[in-house]
């Protein structure tokens, strides 16, 4: 009996002899970054697409020795909670991450209506968040000084479709007012913000807006709005309602043989319409934040043929690496850079880093300006030729012409 | 403004396109109509209102996009998905529904509510969340010069939903077990009195709805496709159908379920999609509200 005891005395002096030792060799402590994603509801397919970039990234930074601030080493690591693809619970389940989990630090939901719905929250407690995944424009008017995000604003997505279509018509002699757009969208700030963009852009060029529906989030019939182009034949669609709506317009494109030359649609990768419906999809020009042929690197993850490469290893799942992947692990990498710089745990002096950050990355390069935009990411436009998605604009990274009028083939 | 007025010109100038969403909006409609019957079936034999109606829906379409990843016809999987929800059903009905059939309305309400979410997450981690569809690889067919078009997978959906419909109110009216649940929905009590096993006539049409959602299901993935949330959607286009038509009428289900598929269509054309699902919650106040004005007049006893 008294052996044992002093057995164990024994012990646990040795443990604390060694404990100070052991924990300088191995361990790094944990750097908590919070994030509400959406692991159900109709966000589930991209929450899940942007759980993957997040978890990439944090595996490569603290396989490569974490983050050193002021000689201490961490790890990051993400708290996750599930929004169920609504606002009200993403802005709930922040407000818990940094109440009662303590989380100083955030990274952003998927999508424009969950960001905007956690933004007063992080403010409120003074949080910073860096989100790569909410691309709608107002997002950044409303004088948020916590938020930081890294992709092309929504705006952008389909305005060089409208441009493209300009371009054509100066080709073929005609005057781009001649040109008529039909064009159906979700209903959510991430699409209308897409529609204000081509409306703008539309105004310029004085095109004709024959149709202009809108799609309620839940619904997977349009074809009324197929009806109508057939009936008024446009020389241009633009189609945007995320996943869902691409695919479900897909399939109805090619129950009514619709014959539109031009043809450009959002969020083609996630709705797998290469694969599903490949005649269909020939020929359609979809906007990506982000494609692999892009010219871009940095020291962490290579180039983006090589991020690319490395994110179909570790997910053979996917055939075409989603932008959303690729910009989740780009916001991981910008805390990275953000802490490395502060050198401080400091909710307000990271901020401080973050405002600061000019980043290249394989993403592109990352440079905040004092509305927490990166103005400088350029949304890059690819056509689907022969199954492959190849970039066709902005020129200087076009690897292919565009290819007009598309070759429907039904 | 401008552009509904534009949209109407546009139907008047060129009546084809009326032909058009008159089609799209039958084709449509069978499909909603053979969901609501099982609906009505079981509100009216059960006295319980389903709300994981198009949850099992979205099961069969996903039972239907299995096999045909697996290199089978999407076609074979109306009669697959419509066995493995009456298997499904019948384990629903022994493990919830007979407890609760009993019980006042909002105790069935909470208990399918439940299983409806437990579906949803259910599919989610089974399947994914991401939008599928499952493809029959059948041709579509102009007409009109190819100002009409109509995919074959509609009309064989169509066929297969009228067929089916068809096959059940025989069921109903000639079989022994049809007259049964007949004779249970109209008095449970008299019809125990008279030797009818109700158990066995709630368990059986509770198994018999589960496999007409699971055919339904089935039409669905290859006409537009799947999601483990959609299912809410189809329900209360359900419900809207089997509240207008009352469900004691099980023509008037039928009906109603093509009328909104065309009332749909016409809708969405004039007054764009946004308006689509809109019109069909402005179809049933309309509905309810002349349903209330009849009723002022009939004396009914306080229950």
């Amino acid at each position: 009996m008294l052996n044992s005891a002093r057995f164990a005395a024994m012990l646990a002096t040795a443990a604390l002899a060694y404990a100070p030792i052991s924990a300088q060799a191995q361990a790094c402590e944990d750097l908590i970054l919070g994030a509400a994603l959406s692991a159900t509801g109709i966000y589930a397919a991209n929450g899940l697409n942007t759980q993957h970039g997040y978890e990439f990234a944090v595996k490569k930074i603290n396989d490569a020795g974490g983050i050193q601030i002021g000689g201490k080493c961490f790890h990051l690591k993400i708290k996750y909670y599930d929004d169920e693809s609504t606002p009200a619970r993403a802005a709930q389940l922040v407000e818990r991450l940094i109440d009662q989990d303590k989380v100083k630090f955030m990274l952003g939901p998927y999508g424009s209506p969950l960001t905007k719905a956690i933004l007063p929250v992080v403010e409120k407690y003074k949080i910073p968040l860096v989100q790569g995944e909410a691309a709608s424009r107002s997002l950044f008017t409303q004088g948020y000084k916590y938020q930081f995000g890294i992709v092309a604003t929504s705006e952008k997505y389909l305005t060089p479709v409208i441009d493209m279509a300009a371009a054509l018509a100066k080709k073929a002699g005609k005057d781009p007012s001649s040109v008529k757009v039909a064009m159906i969208y979700q209903d959510d700030a991430f699409s209308l913000d897409v529609r204000q963009g081509v409306i703008e852009q539309i105004k310029k060029y004085s095109m004709q807006t024959v149709i202009d529906d809108r799609m309620p989030k839940d619904l997977n019939d349009v074809t009324t709005f197929f009806t109508k182009v057939k009936a008024l034949q446009p020389d241009v669609l633009l189609i945007s309602g995320h996943e869902k709506g691409a695919a479900t317009a897909a399939r109805q494109m090619g129950e009514f043989k619709t014959a539109v030359p031009l043809i450009g649609v959002t969020h083609c990768e996630a709705a797998k319409i290469v694969s599903d419906f490949p005649k269909i999809a020939e020929g359609f020009v979809c906007p990506t934040q982000w494609d692999e042929t892009m010219k871009a690197s940095d020291p962490m993850f290579g180039s983006a043929a090589e991020y690319n490469k490395a994110m179909q290893a570790a997910h053979p799942e996917y055939k075409v690496v989603p932008y959303q992947t690729a910009q989740a692990t780009a916001a991981v990498y910008v805390w990275a850079d953000a802490f490395k710089r502060a050198q401080s745990l400091d909710p307000e002096k990271v901020r401080d880093a973050l405002t600061k950050t000019d980043l290249p990355t394989f993403y592109g390069g990352v440079k905040f300006a004092d509305d927490g935009s990166n103005p400088g990411k350029e949304i890059v436009m690819r056509q689907i030729q022969g199954g492959k998605y190849l970039v066709v604009s902005p020129a200087d990274v076009a690897v292919a012409p565009l290819i007009y009028p598309r070759d429907a083939n039904y | 403004m401008e552009q509904v007025i534009g949209n109407i010109s546009v139907l008047a100038a060129m009546p084809i396109f009326n032909l058009g969403l008159l089609i799209d909006g039958l084709l449509v409609g069978s499909i909603f109509a053979l969901a609501a019957y099982g609906l009505a079936l079981v509100w009216g034999v059960m006295n319980v209102k389903n709300l994981a109606q198009g949850d099992f829906i979205m099961i069969g379409g996903y039972i239907t996009w299995t096999l045909g990843r697996m290199g089978i016809d999407p076609l074979l999987g109306v009669p697959v998905a419509m066995v493995v929800l009456w298997g499904i059903g019948w384990v629903l009905y022994r493990t919830v529904i007979s407890k609760v059939i009993t019980r006042d309305l909002f105790t069935s309400l909470l208990a399918t509510f439940g299983i409806a979410i437990v579906i949803q997450q259910g599919l989610n981690l089974a399947f994914g969340p991401d939008t599928q569809s499952a493809h029959a690889n059948l041709p579509t067919l102009s007409f009109a010069g190819g100002l009409i078009t109509i995919a074959t997978t509609r009309i064989v959906g169509f066929v297969l939903a009228i067929l089916l419909a068809i096959a059940v109110i025989l069921f109903m009216r000639k079989s022994r077990m049809g007259q049964a649940i007949r004779a249970t929905a109209q008095d449970s009590r008299a019809a125990r009195v008279l030797g009818i096993d109700t158990e066995k006539v709630y368990s059986f049409t509770f198994c018999l709805n589960a496999a007409i959602c699971g055919a339904a299901g089935a039409l669905v993935v290859m006409v537009w496709n799947v999601q483990p949330f959609l299912g809410t959607t189809y329900s209360i286009r359900l419900f809207v159908i089997v509240t207008a038509a009352g469900f004691g009428n099980l023509p008037g289900v039928i009906a109603a379920g093509f009328g909104m598929g065309v009332f749909e269509q016409f809708g969405g054309f004039v007054l764009g999609a946004e308006f689509q699902q809109a019109l069909i919650v402005l179809l049933l106040l309309a509905v309810l509200a002349v349903r209330q004005l009849q009723q002022r007049r009939v004396r009914q006893a306080v229950q």
